[in-house]
Order: C-alpha cells, then structure tokens, then sequence
C-alpha cells in the first residue's frame, strides 16, 4: 500500500505529541533564559566592580562556560555531577539548570560590555548629584547600557533555542527526540515519514528562530543610525 | 568677619609620579565667588574635582562648613548634596526626560517629596526659561539648553556650594551668554558660593570677587579680581592675561 509521507504527522496523535515535545524545548529555553538573563545581570554588574578577585572568580566562570562545548557541559552535569555529589535532577530540570548557567555566563560578557561603555561623563554627573553606587546603576548605568543589550541578547536566545536539539542526547522528551521516536515508530509504513518530520522540525526552529534573529538585526541597524546621527 | 565656607590647606595630587597640584592654600567666604584662571593643563579641573570628591589627593586638608572632610567615598557621596558640580560636557541622562533628570538627586538621594520637588524643579526651570521642555529628553536640547537644565538639576538640591568647570567651553558662542547669565544671576540674587573655572575673561572680571591663578599645578596670585585684572603681580599671569583676547 503506497502511503503519502506526510500522513505520518497525522497518524494517531502524532501531531499532538510533536507539538508537546516543541512545549517541552520552548518551556526549557523560555525559563534558562528568563533567569539566565537575570543572573547574568547580577554577574555583568558584579564584573564591572574593582574587587579584583571577584573579577577573577567571574571571568573564570566564564571562560569555562564558553570554552566548554554545551554538549559536554550536558554530559558532565548529567553523568558525573550525580555519581561524584550525589546531585540528582530529572533531565529536563538538569538541562535548564545548565542552560541557565551558560546563559547566565554569556550574558555577564553582553551586560559587562554595555556597562563599560557608558561614557564616563555620565558616571561622574550621576555622583555629583549624590547618587550611591547602587542608584548609579539602577538609574543610569543599567537603562542606558539596555539599548546595547538588546540586539545581543536576542541573538543569545536564537542560540539558546538553536542549542536545544543537543537535549535528546540527555533522554529529555523535547521535540527533536520525539520526532525520533515517531519516525522509528513509522519506519515501515511511511519510509519518506523521516523527511516529512524533520521538515516539521525545521519549520517549527525557524518560525521561532527567524523573527527573532531578523529584530536583533533591525534593533542594532536602528541603533548604529542613531549613533551615527 | 564672613564665615569660611571651604578651606583648603596644603594640598597635593599625584596621577602616578605626576605631581599635578603643589601645596595648594585657599578659602572660599560665604557667598564669595572665586574664579579659578590659569593656562590649559595647569590643573584647575583636577583641584575643583578634589573639591567634591571626584579625585583623590595623596595630602593636605578640605574642611567644608567647618568641618574637616575625611575622604571615603560615603562621605563624599554625603556632602555632594551640598557642594553642587556642572561640567563642560553636556552631561544630561540621555535616558531620562528634563524632569526626571533634575527630579532625580530630590526624590532619590533626598528621598524629598515628589510632588514638592516637582514643583521646585518647575520654579527652576521657569527661571532658566526652559518650562516647556520639562518633558523633552536630553537629545531634543540644544547644548545651551542642555546646559541650563544641568544647573537646574545641581540646584535642584539646594547646595550650599557651587563648582563649575568651563561650563560654556563647549557651547556655540551665541549659546554662551544665556549660560553665563545664569551663573551671573546665581551670585548676584541668590548669594551663591561658588568657584568658577572659566576661559571668559570678561565674565571672569565681571563676577569674581576674588581670582586664584594656577599655574603647573602652583597658585602663583590669590588676589581680589580688580587687583588681578587691573596689575597682576606675576609676569605668568601677565603673560596669561595678554594671550587671552579680551
Ligand atoms: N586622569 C589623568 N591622568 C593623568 N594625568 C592627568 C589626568 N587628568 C589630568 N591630568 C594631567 O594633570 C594636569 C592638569 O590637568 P587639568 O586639571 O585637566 O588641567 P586644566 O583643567 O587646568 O586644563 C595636566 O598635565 C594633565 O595632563
Ligand atoms: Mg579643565
């Protein structure tokens, strides 16, 4: 019996199953970025203080978040961290808690960058009219480095969305690791299934992942065009 | 006699090995105006930062209505509500509206009354002639403008004490005197204290009551400004009043 290929996302709950499997990637990359983007706020600010070993400890961190591939940072956290500490997360929780700390890292860089490019003119005229260090950054440095942070961290999330396809190999039912299942499920009576599925797949990272790479572009052009009058 | 606002006793800045300030004596009067002359790079700016705690200095002594000033940050952070700055460069919080700017050291650092400080910030603002920019941002304002609001916003939390540091040197000339004006209005009607750092010679001659001319880091004259302008002393500040065209 000769089956259409694109039937296969309609079979039975299929669709259904995808579309959860996409929850699962977008709920992980919505929570590590909402709280990576906060910790690493704190971090970007922390990293703009003289306290020199601070600054060490912090750009250790970073480096080591950076340098290290996601996918091993996945498997050191998910293998070693619960045999050596006895550190046990489910694998969708574990994952969060590593892209929340990778995120946390990257941002630390895009907000220390932004901070440290605020003219110093407007640190000075912020203490002279008494501001404490804390009011300095809350009411000038942090709005104005914003308008900076913006592009990056939009381009961060593309990335962090992009990066959840390596979590199937941690066994998290997110919607790459489903699409698996289904084609594997489906491999007799739909053998073209797997193109149909990953076409899906694709659809799915790009309706997400286009608009927001296309507004990171037109916020940084918006911005040089004001910075260049 | 008239109380001493600030005095100043031997004091001297290094930026590294680079001794920028030598013993530097002076006072500064209750509702005296001082200007602060010398050629370019011959420290003003460095001395009336150290005034408000901008720069460190590695000796000598600031006491500020009586008191002398042990210089940790906090305590600076305390007496600039007190011993107001504006700087050459237009330096308006590009991210907050006129208002929010000069609201911003009353309701924050003074924790006064909004709506109080809000109006004191429009009695301000009507008497730099500014009212109907209260919510324009910063970018909007010519640099004149932005200037006058600068003052406004030092004002705006009624310092005892005023240093301004060539505030008209970047301004287009046809911008300079409404800000001169201001400054001029500040020592006549309200009796402001304040040291100016200025390159206007005739404005210079105009408000001060007193100059210091600074020289490499020296105060080479401490004299009333009729006696400077009319005879310096030194052939330095001779020189300096010659190369000046006024
Ligand atoms: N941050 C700094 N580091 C090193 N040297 C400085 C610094 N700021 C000023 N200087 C030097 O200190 C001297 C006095 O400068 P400044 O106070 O700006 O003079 P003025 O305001 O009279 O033009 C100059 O020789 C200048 O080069
Ligand atoms: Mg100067």
């Amino acid at each position: 019996m000769a089956h259409s290929g694109i039937s296969v996302l309609f079979e039975g709950t299929n669709f259904m199953r995808l579309l959860g499997g996409l929850w699962v990637t977008v709920k992980i990359a919505a929570v590590a970025l909402i709280f990576g983007i906060i910790l690493g706020i704190i971090l970007g600010v922390l990293r703009t203080f003289k306290n020199r070993p601070l600054r060490v400890v912090l750009r250790l961190y970073l480096e080591f978040f950076r340098v290290v591939p996601t996918v091993v940072l996945l498997f050191l956290f998910y293998y070693i961290l619960p045999r050596q500490m006895n550190f046990n997360l489910p694998a969708d929780q574990l994952a969060t808690l590593v892209f929340v700390l990778w995120v946390g890292a990257e941002m630390s860089d895009i907000v220390r960058g932004a901070l440290i490019s605020v003219p110093r003119h407007q640190i000075e005229s912020g203490k002279a009219i008494g501001l404490n260090r804390f009011q300095l950054y809350r009411y000038v440095l942090i709005p104005q480095s914003l308008t900076l942070e913006i592009p990056a961290t939009i381009n961060l999330a593309t990335r962090v969305i992009k990066t959840t396809s390596i979590l199937l190999l941690i066994s998290v039912m997110d919607v790459i690791n489903i699409g698996q299942q289904i084609i594997e499920a489906n491999n007799h009576t739909y053998p073209t299934g797997v193109f149909w599925v990953y076409g899906l797949i694709f659809l799915f990272y790009f309706l997400i992942d286009y608009p927001l790479s296309w507004w990171a572009k037109r916020l940084e052009k918006r911005r040089l065009e004001k910075a260049n009058g | 006699m008239a109380d001493k606002v600030l005095e100043v006793a031997h004091l001297e800045k290094f930026y590294g090995k680079k001794h920028v300030l030598h013993d530097i004596n002076f006072s500064v009067d209750q509702g005296e105006v001082v200007t602060l002359l010398g050629p370019s790079g011959s420290g003003k700016s460095t001395l009336i930062r150290c005034l408000n705690g901008l720069e460190t200095y590695q000796k000598g002594t600031i006491t500020f209505e009586g008191q002398k000033i042990v210089p940790t940050e906090k305590n600076w952070q305390q007496l600039r509500q007190k011993i107001g700055m504006v700087f050459q460069s237009y330096d308006l919080f590009p991210n907050l509206t006129v208002m929010d700017n000069i609201l911003l050291g009353p309701t924050k650092v003074q924790k006064q009354d909004k709506q109080a400080a809000r109006q004191e910030a429009e009695r301000l603002l009507a008497s730099v002639e500014l009212s109907d920019y209260a919510n324009a941002y910063p970018r909007e304002l010519s640099g004149g403008q932005a200037q006058r609001v600068a003052i406004v916003r030092a004002l705006a939390l009624h310092p005892d004490f005023m240093l301004f540091d060539e505030v008209t040197a970047s301004l287009d000339p046809e911008m300079v005197r409404g800000v001169l004006n201001i400054i001029e209005g500040l020592a006549d009607q309200d009796n402001m204290t304040m040291i100016v750092v200025t390159h206007e010679m005739n404005f210079a001659k105009q408000i001060a009551d007193r100059v210091l001319f600074l020289q490499d880091g020296e105060i080479l004259e401490q004299t009333s400004s009729k006696q400077f302008f009319s005879n310096p002393q030194t052939s330095r500040a001779k020189e300096f009043l010659d190369s000046m065209d006024f």
